[in-house]
């Protein structure tokens, strides 16, 4: 069954890039949005999606992430048959969830297991932006719930990545109330002396923000992240004044000491591993 | 008289038909007082059935009420010798929740709340009610020190949510906000939130990680303005009336969801009709909470916070 997600994930691989040329074959290029650059998807692929030229951190889907971090065939997913239902019967949700499940080959914006790293067992949730905008309704709140109360039980770090736009609006306060579920098993998981390591990626914003991701024993972030509760637009329209283009990046949050650090991604496996290396305790 | 609200137009009309009628006959030698009887019934029977056929936007508008009572008025109302308490030790005092110590019922009790103003005025010094970073870091210093102590807290939501400003992100309000969550769920005494206008969003999560969440009748608690939603999900903020109806943000709603304990019922009308009944009402729901939480034993108190939570969630497997 696993082999079979992991082939899922190659097709998934291929930047469908509506800017690439009509001449060059869909997903055999890649052009950089930053500095404009063709790179063949396959090399794109060993720089873990970094850009060689300019370091543009290109968005990733959770089975990519799986692949970078894990020790080979370590991982094991948990969950997956979580469905979403309509709660507040908005129209076309259920199949908007059907279709994105469709694309991305998940059953919510979050893909959670355990696995090791550096020989380290650790419980991860991984959201998916490609899912969803990675927004958080229930079936999001109970899987990453779940892997932190596997991580308590197992005693055992667990490390959240996060990719969303915030809370599921079609789910209404059923999905703010998913920030209060997945605290209540961070703060448990915390009283047991486990490590949590958050590791915000673009982009980490709205109840995301201001529940689980911002509150990691430690805060990683990937450059450039886009990073922050209230939307850019509304708050300009607030304040009526132009904001910094580095406002609510990365490197604005580091500045600001809500971060640890900002690792590339490059690094950030060899990262983890040294961190969940530091908290590793002896066993009786 | 307070200001009427678009579906109370009926029953203003009525009574000031009754008052026309009620004038004519001081002034002039006809008596009419059989007619003034059948009218004043019917204005009895008129304000019944509008007020107990509420929509949700009829609801969100007396939420939103300026009369509506705050913190404040409730606090004079229910707790004796109350002081406030100030500041979050390191960066201010944040207008826009207050908190402080004082008596409920003989029992020492912390309690914290949105502030907002009722004219422009204190609306401008407490920002709306919408708190920046340091409202949220002196709450939790509060709620830690009621800990220390033994204190039961009390919290009073009622805010539009959190400030959008430049200063509230630099000062890390995603963090202040995420901290009092998971605080909140660990705190050894017991919490009791009453959502007593508008519960906005993360802004007003952030006082409402307890064991019992009250609603006053006509509050509502979303997870993001009826405005803001018509204008994410239907790119029209104009349609703010269906947001309301779709994004099920009544207390009734949140009571059929199971998300929240009791519905405090309001006095005809809305709260702004008259606080001190309304006071009165929130004094029993209060009361018979605090009587059952504190008879929990730490670890019951922090065991049912978090099943009260562990279980919000639609979904199926």
């Amino acid at each position: 069954m696993i082999r079979e997600l992991f082939t899922k994930k190659k097709q998934a691989i291929t930047i469908p890039s509506a800017d690439a040329k009509n001449d060059v074959p869909e997903g055999i290029m890649t052009k950089c949005p930053d500095c404009k650059q063709i790179i063949l998807t396959k090399d794109l692929i060993k720089t873990a999606k970094v850009c060689p030229k300019c370091d543009h951190h290109f968005k990733m889907t959770a089975w990519e992430r799986v692949e970078c971090l894990f020790d080979e065939n370590t991982f094991e997913s948990m969950d997956d048959h979580l469905k979403s239902e309509n709660p507040l019967k908005f129209p076309s949700y259920t199949e908007k969830i059907a279709s994105d499940s469709e694309k991305t080959g998940l059953n919510e914006a979050v893909l959670t297991g355990i696995g090791k790293i550096g020989g380290n067992e650790v419980a991860v949730a991984i959201m998916d932006s490609h899912f969803r905008m990675g927004s958080m309704g229930s079936v999001v709140g109970e899987k990453i719930t779940r892997a932190i109360e596997a991580a308590t039980d197992k005693s055992i770090p667990v490390i959240i990545f996060s990719a969303s736009g915030g809370a599921r609006m079609q789910e209404g306060v059923l999905s703010l109330m998913q920030m209060a579920k997945t605290s209540v098993a961070l703060q448990r998981h915390a009283d047991k002396g486990l490590l949590y390591i958050s590791v915000m990626t673009y982009p980490t914003t709205g109840g995301v923000s201001a529940s689980f991701a911002s509150v990691g024993d430690i805060n990683l972030a990937e450059p450039k992240a886009l990073i922050g509760f209230a939307g850019r637009r509304v708050i300009e329209q607030t304040v009526r004044e132009k904001l910094p283009d580095n406002f609510q990046t990365a490197e604005f949050l580091l500045d600001h000491g809500q971060l640890d650090a900002v690792i590339d991604r490059r690094e950030l496996t060899e990262t983890l591993s040294k961190l969940v290396g530091l908290h590793v305790r002896e066993v009786k | 008289m307070s200001k009427t609200l678009a579906f109370e137009e009926p029953i203003v009309k009525l009574r000031e038909k009754i008052d026309e009628l009620e004038e004519f006959t001081s002034t002039n030698e006809v008596d009419l007082s059989d007619e003034i009887g059948k009218l004043k019934t019917r204005l009895s029977n008129l304000e019944t059935e509008i007020y107990s056929n509420m929509e949700p936007w009829d609801r969100v508008q007396v939420a939103r009420h300026p009369e509506r009572p705050t913190t404040k008025d409730y606090i004079a109302e229910l707790f004796e010798d109350f002081m406030e308490l100030h500041g979050d030790r390191s960066f201010g005092d944040d207008a826009a929740i207050i908190g402080g110590i004082g008596f409920f019922e003989s029992m020492p009790v912390t309690v914290i709340g949105h502030q907002r103003g009722k004219d422009t005025k204190e609306n401008v010094k407490r920002n709306f009610g919408m708190p920046h970073p340091e409202g949220y870091r002196k709450a939790l210093r509060l709620m830690k020190q009621a800990e220390k102590f033994g204190r039961p807290i009390i919290c009073f939501i009622d805010t539009k949510g959190a400030y959008p400003g430049k200063a509230a992100e630099e000062r890390g309000q995603s963090e202040a906000i995420a901290r009092n969550l998971i605080e909140m769920a660990g705190l050894k005494v017991p919490v009791v939130s009453i959502v007593i206008g508008e519960g906005g969003s993360g802004g007003a999560l952030a006082l409402g990680v307890a064991n019992h969440i009250h609603m006053l009748e006509h509050s509502t608690y979303s997870v993001i303005s009826p405005e803001g939603a018509a204008s994410i999900l239907w790119k029209d903020a104009s349609l703010s009336k269906q947001a309301a109806e779709a994004m099920k943000i009544t207390a009734p709603h949140l009571k059929e969801m199971g998300i929240i304990d009791e519905i405090i019922p309001e006095v005809l009308g809305g709260a702004h009709r008259d606080p001190k009944a309304q006071a009165v009402e929130m004094r029993k729901v209060l009361k018979s909470s605090l009587d059952s939480l504190c008879e929990m034993d730490v670890n019951a108190i922090i065991d049912d916070r978090y099943n009260k939570f562990r279980n919000i969630g639609v979904f199926s497997e």
